[in-house]
């Protein structure tokens, strides 16, 4: 077992027993909730007479059924407006903050939290979503459960759970340039595998993560379960620091700041801390990732030849046969010059402000290819206000994409930006599974935000390090 | 069944199979995201694995969960790393609604075993070989039976008794009757006010 961790730290510190099932009982120091998966435990709660216990560590917000074009109420989708009428009944009668759509605060759960300073390091932090795990970027343990367990959440503000293994992933030396957060953690999967997380949490660590900022150390921890970590997180050091002290919550409240700061300090990893296991990559030798497949551990580097699957490990091959017929790929093509027919630049992994950034450097002055439907999905309200006010809209408008509002959107289909038959999208959100973008014929390519806005404007997938782009937007 | 208060034990789960094959089967196939606007559970059952099962045109395609001979199974036997992706409940929850009240494969993703558990559904694992061969056993006898002992960690079914694994927090709390653990965390509510006043942030 490990020792020393910060996910040994931040668990003993929320430990309130160990129950006769041999798990241990954890205090949850911020509960997020949203639409999709909380009214069921509402009920379940209702069912049992049992109240909500900490309204004032419960915070929601509605993004994976919110429109992105026309937010009027009624929404014009019956079941979303369902589903949002229900959320909005339960968060009052409870007293649960719901940062809605009239606050300016909607965004995607795994946006909003950090960008209000909801996220700290050092919380346990829930929510019925698995993308939970961005929150580790902070130092905080964070980790997405089921509908039963926000039933037990709500009722008590603690959770049953069992201590994992951690493994150590240290990214040795400087990124490349053109190279991303987004292509570190593509390649952690490919090399590890979809499920060679199961039973671990990951700690990244090295140079090129203590390099990046919180954006990108949040788009890594956001996929660590897709490779089957429950939970990541990079320990707290200044660059989390100075981002924690302009959010909201501690310009409010800047003496909790330097009351925090020593707490937030001690449950960094111990220099002697132990680990379950550690793994080394040299961040030198990575390029953009691009998937070729439909799971997100089907990746290669944009310039590689995609692999035949007799050459993958044998409880591989027959998933890459069927990925590839999908895709319709070959071995041996590399991923570079693949027809795309949408760009989604989008999502909890990729749709914060220096994501949309980056990507505008890219799209400043050309065209979305003529045969592409491109958009941007900001993460937030607050990621899209900023971005109007320092021009990026008008940048992605110009070129031709459709500029919405903030949501989950396309990342799953579950509003109305869906694919459509079999369309290929470059998209820089976290999934590729068949059928997950809307249409189960669709085909989804994931990469990075600078990667996607590449695609668009050739209308095939790009190696952006070829594309010149412009310093200033 | 003995257990605590309503909580039933579940050590013992008997019935006959349905094979799924395929590693990686992530959530969004067991249950598409547009068939998640729903406030409640009723009602998954008929959609699970609906991409799988039906066409464009919903008439139905070559699976095991459409054929008559697999309409009765209650245990469902499937590969590597059987429900990643979304921590979506509902994928447990349509399966289970459908007909299943356990699971025998080679490895389930975290989440997705630990919602089974909350529903008081085992995830039994044995190696690739071990699988394949009972995958094939129930095509050749889809209406033999299968017994899971949860808490021996076995599984027979024929004349064939092989050994499983069940992790030890998952058999415990099933064998025990303490799988459903609201009330039992909510009896220990001074604990918990006790930890969370420790916490300098609370």
């Amino acid at each position: 077992m490990s020792r020393g961790t910060l996910y040994d730290k931040v668990w003993d510190h929320h430990k309130v027993t160990t129950l006769p099932n041999g798990q241990d009982q954890l205090f949850v120091g911020l509960h997020l909730i949203h639409e999709v998966t909380s009214p069921q435990a509402f009920g379940m709660l209702q069912e049992r007479d049992m109240e909500v216990a900490r309204p004032d560590l419960t915070h929601a917000t509605v993004d994976h059924i919110v429109p992105t074009s026309d937010q009027s109420r009624p929404y014009g989708d019956d079941a979303a407006e369902e589903m949002m009428a229900e959320l909005e009944e339960n968060a009052r009668e409870a007293g649960i903050q719901f940062s809605d759509p009239t606050t300016g605060d909607q965004g995607i759960v795994h946006v909003i939290g950090p960008e209000q300073g909801l996220t700290q390091p050092g919380k346990t932090i829930v929510c019925g979503d698995s993308h939970t795990s961005t929150h580790g970027a902070f130092g905080a343990l964070a980790f997405g459960i089921g509908t039963s367990q926000i039933r037990d959440v709500l009722a008590t503000q603690t959770i049953a759970m069992e201590k994992q293994d951690v493994r150590k992933i240290e990214v040795n030396g400087e990124l490349g340039d053109g190279v991303e957060a987004k292509d570190v953690i593509l390649e952690i999967i490919r090399r590890l595998g979809t499920e060679g997380g199961v039973g671990y949490v990951y700690e990244y660590a090295g140079e090129a993560i203590e390099d990046l900022d919180m954006e990108g150390r949040m788009s890594i921890c956001n996929m660590s379960i897709e490779g089957g970590a429950r939970a990541g997180y990079v320990n707290p050091d200044e660059t989390t620091f100075e981002w924690l002290e302009q959010t909201d919550y501690f310009q409010e409240n800047p003496e909790e700041f330097e009351e925090l700061k020593p707490y937030w300090e001690s449950i960094q990893s111990d220099d002697d801390a132990e680990y379950d296991d550690v793994v080394t990559i040299d961040a030198a030798e990575l390029e953009p990732v691009v998937t070729w497949g439909t799971t997100p551990g089907q990746g290669v580097g944009v310039t590689e030849p995609i692999p035949a699957p007799e050459d993958l490990a044998d409880d591989k091959q027959e998933t890459a046969r069927r990925a590839q017929e999908h895709m319709r790929v070959e071995p041996g093509d590399t991923m570079e010059g693949y027809d795309i027919d949408v760009a989604f630049l989008g999502s909890c992994t990729n749709a914060r402000l220096p994501d949309l950034r980056r990507a505008a450097r890219i799209v400043k002055g050309r065209e979305v290819h003529e045969d592409v439907r491109a958009m941007v999905v900001p993460g937030s309200q607050r990621v899209q206000r900023a971005a109007e006010e320092e021009g990026l809209a008008d940048v992605f408008r110009e070129a031709g994409f459709d500029w919405r509002n903030a949501g989950c959107s396309m990342c799953l289909g579950m509003n109305e930006d869906q694919l459509e038959g079999d369309e290929a999208c470059a998209s820089s959100s976290n999934r590729n599974f068949v059928g997950r973008q809307g249409s189960k014929d669709g085909r989804t390519v994931l990469m990075n935000p600078r990667m996607v806005a590449a695609a668009a404007i050739n209308g095939e997938v790009t190696d952006v390090r070829d594309v010149k782009e412009v310093t200033e937007v | 069944m003995s257990g605590t208060e309503d909580i039933p034990a579940v050590d013992y789960v008997s019935g006959s199979g349905v094979p799924i094959r395929g590693n990686d089967i992530d959530t969004d196939q067991v249950i598409p995201a547009r068939f998640m606007k729903v406030v409640t559970f009723d009602g998954l059952g008929e959609f699970a694995f609906f991409d799988q099962r039906f066409d464009d045109e919903d008439n139905e395609k070559d699976h095991p969960m459409n054929e008559e001979r697999f309409q009765d199974a209650n245990v469902m036997v499937v590969n590597n790393n059987f429900g990643c992706g979304s921590s979506r409940e509902h994928a447990p929850q349509a399966l289970m609604r459908w007909g299943i009240d356990a699971f025998i494969g080679e490895s389930f993703a975290e989440i997705f075993a630990g919602n089974c558990l909350a529903l008081g559904m085992p995830t039994v694992t044995a190696d690739h070989e071990t699988i394949a061969e009972l995958q094939d056993w129930i095509d050749e006898h889809p209406d033999g039976e299968i017994d899971i002992d949860v808490e021996a960690e076995t599984v027979t079914y024929g004349d064939t008794t092989i050994d499983v694994e069940v992790d030890d927090g998952q058999r415990k709390a099933l064998v025990d009757g303490i799988w459903d653990t609201t009330a039992l965390m909510k009896s220990n509510e001074q604990a918990i006010q006790e930890t969370a006043d420790a916490l300098p942030y609370v």
